[in-house]
């Protein structure tokens, strides 16, 4: 696309950390050249007219679709289901990392 | 072979007594066990003796009044949760993550009396055209196996190609059940956004993710989507309209009926081996009395842009959640195509590009719509290729970035919402098969079915087999 502006290692390492992605220095450095050309192959569709085109985000046409707020047992997972999958488990309860310093 | 017959000719044999569920789940595990380690179609099997203990519990417990579907074994991708049994998307993300509820569709499947035998290989979480995207390996073509299946419902396609099945249950988000299908000579339905419920099934892109059938013709496809169809309270976006008797209209006539033919879909960069075949599937509808019709799709080479942004930004916010603290492993088992996918959705999303790429894309959506709805109010359905290419070699698309999504050329309009069915219509000089598509308008599935019917009672594309099987 012309005009614009070519995207940088940092750029992709500060993307990788909003995606919550770990990715080495070396990492970034392959995935940057790939990134950059689905960039630029993605950048086409700033040359289409959409003057005065709403956005659709679904195209069921339904709104509003409630449910009476009632609890349904037979869709309840008991505890030791809930937790069958977790790694980390403490007294019934997951366990999940510190985020406050001691 | 027992599973050379239909769904109903199955149903009937079963109710009649001519063989047994047992024979069936046999002659499948049979197959499985002298063709799969060639193809890699499947991600879980499930025990054998388990599964035939099952189908004699079918085969006692036989009323005349069982659902078509009762007693014949069946497979599904990888991505739908089915309780007591590994869901993996075929990504390490989950693996050993052992689904602790069912998904609707696949529990409706199971209601009818079906019987799962194994879960298939896909690209992990649905991103990719050729099934090799994962960690479990490439699915390989069952028409030859240097080549990829398709993807991302490959294990389905391969799986029922070589007959290791009587049908599967897929999943299409932009192509994921008709590439395959075309690219293994199988029949597949992706059916408008709603039709199917999403729950259970782990989402993709979740506005444009649709469940749908796989199968050996458009008449089993039928049969299964009756039992798939139909609104779900525990996805919002299931739709409330009644679900037609999809098999009732399947031997209608289909003279005057109009199709449509996009000029830009048969100029370049289509293979001309392709072209040739759909131009020959043309004729023969014109001796059903169709009529063909020149339509234009100017925004086609769009399509893929808007589709991959959309897509990706759906992804990278529905990827998010996967942190491993209630189930699954931590974000760097991702594959890289999966990090890549994340990424441009990322940036779509994030603050400075948001108007320039989804936003934009979104408004593309409803300049697609809207072109669909003109192509449409001009035919009766639209005919289109579903790849640009044949299966291509393992190694090739995901290898290639760009190339893998131009495989969604034909398949990517699946922002508009619209069904399509994808069947067998020739084979290239090489023996690959070659797969056509029949676009409709909303809810037209009934529609699609009886014209995709029509066109395989006067061919018989759809019922060869790999030679492979008969080795």
């Amino acid at each position: 696309m012309k005009n614009q502006k070519a995207i940088t290692k940092d750029q992709v390492k500060h993307l990788a950390k909003l995606a919550n992605l770990k990715l080495t220095d070396k990492e970034l450095e392959k995935l940057l050249p790939q990134f950059t050309s689905v960039v630029d192959f993605v950048s086409k569709v700033q040359s289409l007219n959409t003057k005065n085109i709403p956005e659709t985000s679904q195209v069921t046409g339904l709104e509003n679709i409630f449910r009476e707020d009632l609890i349904d047992k037979n869709r309840m997972f008991t505890q030791d289901e809930a937790l069958s999958n977790a790694k980390k488990t403490y007294k019934g309860y997951f366990e999940v990392d510190a985020i406050f310093e001691e | 072979m027992l599973i050379d017959k239909s769904l109903t000719e199955l149903a009937s044999g079963l109710i009649n007594k001519e063989f047994s569920s047992e024979e069936i789940v046999k002659e499948c595990f049979d197959k499985i066990e002298k063709i799969n380690s060639k193809l890699n179609a499947f991600t879980t099997v499930l025990d054998k003796d388990e599964v035939i203990k099952k189908a004699r519990e079918k085969d006692n417990k036989r009323t005349e009044n069982n659902n078509s579907l009762y007693g014949l074994p069946f497979i599904i991708k990888d991505s739908y949760n089915t309780r007591g049994f590994p869901t993996t998307v075929a990504s390490n993300v989950l693996k050993n993550y052992i689904s602790p509820y069912d998904a609707t569709v696949y529990s409706r499947i199971l209601n009818a009396g079906a019987i799962l035998i194994a879960k298939t290989n896909m690209d992990a979480w649905g991103h990719g055209a050729s099934s090799e995207n994962n960690d479990y390996g490439p699915v390989r073509n069952p028409w030859d196996t240097s080549r990829v299946a398709g993807g991302s419902s490959g294990g389905n396609a391969a799986a029922i190609s070589s007959r290791m099945t009587t049908f599967g249950i897929g999943e299409d988000t932009g192509g994921s059940i008709r590439n395959p299908s075309s690219w293994c000579n199988i029949t597949g339905l992706k059916v408008t956004y709603g039709r199917t419920s999403r729950y259970g099934c782990v989402p993709y892109v979740s506005s444009f993710d649709t469940m749908g059938p796989m199968a050996k013709s458009a008449e089993d496809c039928a049969l299964i989507l009756q039992t798939m169809a139909g609104q779900d309270p525990l996805d919002a976006t299931s739709s409330p309209k009644a679900v037609p008797d999809y098999s009732k209209n399947l031997q209608n006539r289909i003279s005057g009926l109009v199709l449509g033919m996009p000029k830009e879909c048969y100029a370049k960069g289509l293979d001309p081996e392709i072209k040739s075949s759909i131009e020959k599937a043309a004729e023969q509808f014109q001796q059903l009395g169709v009529k063909i019709k020149e339509i234009s799709i100017p925004l086609l080479d769009y399509g893929v842009a808007v589709y991959y942004l959309i897509g990706t930004s759906e992804t990278s916010s529905n990827l998010a959640r996967y942190d491993a603290v209630r189930y699954g492993q931590d974000r760097s088992n991702f594959t890289k195509e999966t990090i890549r996918r994340i990424m441009l959705g990322t940036y779509a999303l994030s603050a400075g590009y948001y108007d320039a790429y989804y936003r934009k894309a979104q408004k593309g959506r409803t300049l697609f719509i809207k072109e669909y709805n003109k192509a449409l109010s001009e035919c009766d359905a639209i005919l289109m290729p579903v790849e640009p290419m044949v299966a291509t070699k393992i190694g090739e698309l995901i290898n290639d970035p760009i190339q893998n999504m131009l495989a969604d050329i034909y398949t990517c309009q699946t922002p508009t919402g619209l069904p399509s069915l994808a069947l067998p219509c020739g084979f290239n000089q090489s023996g690959m098969p070659i797969g056509m598509q029949l676009i409709g308008k909303m809810f037209t599935e009934e529609k699609l079915l009886n014209i995709g019917h029509q066109y395989q009672q006067m061919t018989d594309w759809h019922k060869r087999k790999p030679p492979l099987i008969e080795k």
